[in-house]
C-alpha cells in the first residue's frame, strides 16, 4: 500500500545511500565528506601579525627613497635618521630647501613632510599607519598561501580571520619533521636587503655598542654562521628583496647548494649605480637579520643578478628560494593557537569512534527490537536511513567531518530512536486502553508530536548557538547533531508512520505482542 | 517487553518535599563547590601546551618528567599517562609564539633520551585566545538558556516554562558541581557537552509536562497533585526509556571512543542522569510550588472554548447572511 508517507521515505533512503556511497567508500568519483584536521591528521594555526614591524620598515623605505633621490639629485645631506615612524636629516645647502620639497613632496606618498629651516622631518600619516597595517596582514594571508601553494602542499587553507589574526589550516602532513619545515616556510620573513658595509668605522665594530651605530646611521648585524663575527653595515639598505623577480636554487663550484637571484628593472640600475660607485668597497648579502655573505666589489655588477651562499642543506634552499619568491612578509607571524595531530593518531580516532558507532548502533537497535518486538524493527529501520541521510547531506554541502562531529552522530543514533521511543509508548498506552490498532497507531503519532517536536527545537536551538561559537572541530558536532535532528524528523516521525501504514492491513490484533511487544486488548 | 508498568498511580507528590530538598543541597553544593574549588581550566581556556606522546614500550613516565625537570624552561610539567601505558600527555603552562620553532619541538629535543617515540598531537593555545573563547563560552551558554526560554514560554503556560527552566538550571549546576568536585578538565569539547544537554535535558521535561498538559484535562480530581501523579506515573517508562536509548550510546563512546572524547561522554552521561532524576521528581512538583491551580486553568479553557464557540457561530452566522 503506497502513501505520500512512505514514498516520501523511500526516496530519502535512496537519496541517504546514493549520495553517502562516495564518503563511505572513498571513491574518487563525486562529492564526499571532509575529513577535519582531528581525523586526517594536519595542523591548524591561528596567526597573530606585528604589524608594528611593517610600519618600522614603511618608514625605512620612506628613508630609503629619500636617500635615493637626494644622491640622484646631488643634494648634499647629513644626520638621516630613523626614531619610529619618523624620519629626520639635514640639508646643507640652504639654497637647495625649496627644490628638495617639491622633489620629495612629489617622490613620497602618505607622508607628512616638513621643515624648520634646512632641518627636515617626514613622518607618517595615521591613515598611511592604518593601511600599512591592514596591507601587512593582507600581504601576509597572500604571501603564506603562495608559499605553501608553492611548496606542493595538498589543500591548504590560509584566511584572515576577524581583523587582525590569520587561519592556516593544512591536511595531510605525514611526519612531524615535515610539520616543523612546514611551520618554519609560513613564519620566515625572507626579507633580502643588500647593504653597504661602513667601511670607516667597521674596525671599532667589536667595542661599538647598538646605540652607537644608530647615532652613525648604521646597525650591527651578525655573521649567519658564526655569532661571533659582526658586521657594520649602513641602516637604510641599498635595495631590498621587493626588487626581487625571481629566485632558484643552484650550485655552486663546490657543488653546495645556493640561491640565484634576479632583480628587476628597477632594482638592477640601482644595483648597478651603486656597484659602479663602490668599486673596492664591500656589499654584504642579508637574510633577516644575518649577514650571508659580504664580498668585496670588484667592478660594475650589470644585469641585476645575485646569489646566496651559505651551507644550505638542498631542502633548506629550496624553501628560502619559495620564500623569497612569494615576497617578504611585510610583518612578521607569531602563533595564537596551534593544534597539530599526526596522521596515526588521526587514523585511531577514526577507528575509535567508527567502533563507537556501530557498538552504540548494535546496543540501540537491539534494545529496540528487544524491547517493541516488530516497531523496534521499524524504528531500527528509519535509524539506518537517518545515517544514510546524514552522510550524504554532509557530502553534498562538502561538510567537514571531525571527532566532535562522530561524536554528534553517535549521539544522533541515540536521539532519533527517541521519537520512535515515544511514539511507541503511546501506541501500546492507547492499544492497553483497547483501541483499535488503526485507531492506536493514528492517535498514538498525534499525539507524541508535540514532545518529540518541542524535544528537538530546543537541542536545536543549542545545536545553533554551538555552531555559531563555532571553533573548528567543535563547529563539526554542532552540525552533525543538527543534521541528524532534522533528519530524524523525516525519518523517525514521517518514516515510521508510513510503513505503519503500507503494512497496516498485515497487523493482526492476535499477534500484538510480535508487533508491539505488549500482550494488549487490542481489538 | 514491558518495564515500569503501574496499574494505580505512584504518589510521587507525598515526597516531592523529600526530593525537593535532595536537590536542592545538591545544587547547593554544586554553587559552593564552583566557588570555593572552581573549574579545572584545560589549556582551551587557560591557555598553554599540550602534548601527546606515544612510545614503542611501556612510556618512562618518570624519566620523562626527571628529564624535562632538569630543564628551565620545562620545568614542573605535567605529565600523566593517557588512555593506555604506551601514551603519555605533557602539560605545561607556557606557550611559544614562534611559529617555526615552537614549545612542540623542543620537547621533542629534550625527551629525545627517554625512548622511541612519536609526537601525535600538539596543542598550544595562548591566553589570549583562551580568554576569547572563554569569553564566548559564557555569552553561548547565556544566549542558549535565553533562546530556549523564549521557546519554553511560548509553546506552555509560564509555570511550566518557569519550572522547566528551573530543572534545566538544576540539571547543568550538579553536572557542573561533579565536573568541579572530580577535577575534570574543562575544555571546548565540556561546553559541548553542556550545551548539549541544555538543549536535550528538556526532552524528558516536556514529555512530563505534555502529559500534565493533557491531564489537566482528562484526570476526574481536580487536585493538581493527583493530576501530576497519574501523569508522572504514566509517562515513567517513557521517560526513562527515552534517555536510556541515548544513555546507551553516550555509554558505548565512553567505554569505546577513545580517551579524547572521554570528557565529553562523561559530561553527558552525568548530564543525561541528572537530567531523568528531574524530569520525574523535581520538575513537576515545582508546578505546585508556583501555586499552579488545576481549577483556574479549567475554568479559563472553558471560556476560552465558549469563546471559540461563539465565533464560529458569529462567523456561521455571518456567512449565511442573518448577520
Amino acid at each position: 500500500m503506497l502513501n505520500y508517507r512512505i514514498i516520501l521515505f523511500a526516496f530519502a533512503f535512496i537519496f541517504g545511500i546514493i549520495f553517502s556511497i562516495p564518503s563511505i567508500t572513498q571513491s574518487d568519483s563525486g562529492k564526499k565528506i571532509t575529513l577535519g584536521l582531528d581525523l586526517q591528521g594536519g595542523l591548524h594555526m591561528l596567526l597573530g601579525v606585528k604589524s608594528e614591524e611593517a610600519i618600522k620598515s614603511y618608514t625605512k623605505s620612506v628613508a630609503a627613497t629619500i636617500k635615493y633621490v637626494l644622491d640622484d639629485e646631488e643634494i648634499i645631506y647629513d644626520a638621516l635618521s630613523v626614531q619610529e615612524e619618523t624620519i629626520a636629516f639635514e640639508i646643507l645647502d640652504e639654497d637647495e630647501i625649496t627644490k628638495t620639497k617639491t622633489l620629495l613632496k612629489k617622490e613620497l606618498q602618505g607622508v607628512v613632510l616638513s621643515n624648520n629651516g634646512s632641518n627636515f622631518t617626514a613622518t607618517l600619516t595615521p591613515e598611511q599607519i592604518l593601511k600599512t597595517q591592514q596591507d601587512a596582514i593582507n600581504q601576509a594571508v597572500e604571501t603564506i598561501r603562495n608559499r605553501l601553494d608553492q611548496f606542493g602542499l595538498a589543500e591548504p587553507t590560509v584566511a584572515k580571520q576577524g581583523e587582525d589574526k590569520i587561519l592556516v589550516e593544512i591536511p595531510g602532513i605525514k611526519t612531524a619533521a615535515d610539520e616543523q619545515r612546514i611551520r618554519e616556510l609560513i613564519a620566515r620573513t625572507a626579507r633580502l636587503e643588500m647593504m653597504a658595509v661602513d667601511e670607516e668605522r667597521i674596525a671599532r665594530v667589536n667595542v661599538m655598542s647598538e646605540a652607537q651605530a644608530k647615532k652613525y646611521g648604521d646597525v650591527i648585524l651578525k655573521d649567519v654562521y658564526n655569532e661571533e663575527e659582526k658586521y657594520l653595515l649602513r641602516e637604510i639598505p641599498i635595495l631590498d628583496g621587493s626588487m626581487l623577480s625571481d629566485a632558484t636554487v643552484g650550485f655552486d663550484e663546490n657543488n653546495q647548494p645556493v640561491i640565484n637571484f634576479v632583480l628587476n628593472a628597477q632594482g638592477g640600475k640601482i644595483f648597478g649605480d651603486f656597484s659602479g660607485k663602490s668599486v673596492g668597497k664591500r656589499m654584504a648579502v642579508v637574510l633577516d637579520d644575518k649577514v650571508y655573505s659580504a664580498p668585496v666589489i670588484r667592478e660594475r655588477i650589470g644585469g641585476g643578478r645575485g646569489q646566496i651562499s651559505g651551507n644550505f642543506q638542498v631542502s633548506e634552499a629550496h624553501d628560502v628560494a619559495i620564500a623569497l619568491r612569494s615576497g617578504a612578509l611585510l610583518a612578521p607571524v607569531y602563533t595564537l593557537e596551534k593544534r597539530s595531530v599526526g596522521p596515526s593518531l588521526g587514523a585511531d580516532s577514526i577507528k575509535a569512534s567508527s567502533i563507537a558507532l556501530a557498538m552504540g548502533f548494535v546496543v540501540v537497535a537491539l534494545f529496540m527490537i528487544f524491547y517493541y518486538g516488530m516497531a523496534g524493527v521499524i524504528a531500527n529501520i528509519a535509524l539506518v536511513a537517518n545515517l544514510f541521510l546524514i552522510l550524504a547531506v554532509m557530502a553534498l554541502f562538502g561538510a567537514t567531518l571531525t571527532l566532535p562531529g562522530m561524536a554528534g552522530i553517535v549521539l544522533t543514533v541515540g536521539m532519533a530512536v527517541d521519537a520512535n521511543v515515544i511514539i511507541n509508548e503511546r501506541i501500546r498506552e492507547l492499544l492497553n486502553e483497547g483501541h483499535s490498532i488503526a485507531k492506536s497507531i493514528e492517535s498514538g503519532y498525534a499525539n507524541a508530536f508535540s514532545a518529540i517536536w518541542d524535544g528537538n527545537i530546543t537541542t536545536l536551538i543549542a545545536a545553533t548557538v554551538l555552531y555559531g561559537y563555532g571553533t573548528g572541530a567543535i563547529k563539526g558536532f554542532a552540525l552533525t547533531i543538527s543534521v541528524g535532528i532534522l533528519a530524524s524528523m523525516l525519518t523517525a516521525i514521517l518514516g515510521t508512520h508510513g510503513i505503519y501504514h503500507s503494512i497496516l492491513p498485515k497487523i493482526k490484533k492476535e499477534k500484538i505482542k510480535f508487533w508491539f511487544g505488549i500482550k494488549g486488548k487490542g481489538k | 517487553m514491558e518495564a515500569l508498568k503501574f496499574n494505580q498511580s505512584v504518589g510521587f507528590m507525598k515526597n516531592s518535599m523529600k526530593f525537593g530538598t535532595v536537590s536542592l543541597i545538591l545544587v547547593l553544593a554544586s554553587w559552593v563547590l564552583l566557588a570555593t574549588k572552581g573549574f579545572n581550566f584545560g589549556i582551551d581556556f587557560a591557555g598553554g601546551t599540550l602534548i601527546q606522546v606515544q612510545y614503542d614500550t611501556k612510556a618512562p613516565v618518570q624519566k620523562v618528567r626527571d628529564v624535562l625537570n632538569q630543564t628551565e624552561q620545562f620545568k614542573g610539567a605535567n605529565v600523566t599517562y593517557f588512555g593506555n601505558e604506551k601514551e603519555i600527555i605533557i602539560k605545561i603552562k607556557t606557550v611559544s609564539t614562534t611559529v617555526g620553532d615552537d614549545v612542540g619541538d623542543n620537547i621533542k629535543k629534550a625527551i629525545a633520551t627517554t625512548g622511541n617515540f612519536e609526537i601525535r598531537r600538539v596543542d598550544m593555545v595562548g591566553p589570549k585566545v583562551g580568554d576569547e573563547l572563554k569569553e564566548k563560552g559564557v555569552m553561548s551558554m547565556f544566549l542558549a538558556i535565553l533562546g530556549i526560554l523564549f521557546y519554553v514560554s511560548f509553546r506552555f503556560e509560564w509555570r511550566f516554562a518557569l519550572a522547566s527552566v528551573l530543572a534545566l538550571v538544576h540539571d547543568i549546576s550538579i553536572t557542573i558541581g561533579a565536573l568541579v568536585l572530580l577535577q575534570i578538565e574543562i575544555n571546548l569539547d565540556i561546553l559541548a557537552a553542556i550545551l548539549t544537554l541544555l538543549g536535550y535535558s528538556l526532552n524528558d521535561t516536556i514529555i512530563v509536562f505534555d502529559r500534565i498538559r493533557e491531564g489537566l484535562q482528562s484526570v476526574k480530581s481536580s487536585k493538581l497533585e493527583d493530576v501530576i501523579d497519574d501523569s508522572v506515573t504514566r509517562t515513567l517508562s517513557r521517560t526513562t526509556l527515552t534517555s536510556l536509548t541515548t544513555f546507551f550510546v553516550v555509554l558505548v563512546l565512553y567505554l569505546f571512543g577513545g580517551e579524547i572524547i572521554n570528557g565529553f561522554s562523561f559530561t553527558l552521561l552525568v548530564g543525561l542522569t541528572v537530567g531523568t532524576y528531574s524530569s520525574i521528581f523535581v520538575a513537576s512538583p515545582m508546578l505546585l510550588w508556583f501555586k499552579f491551580s488545576v481549577v483556574d486553568y479549567r475554568t479559563k479553557q472553558v471560556q476560552r472554548e465558549k469563546r471559540e464557540r461563539e465565533k464560529d457561530k458569529m462567523r456561521a452566522q455571518f456567512e449565511q447572511g442573518v448577520l
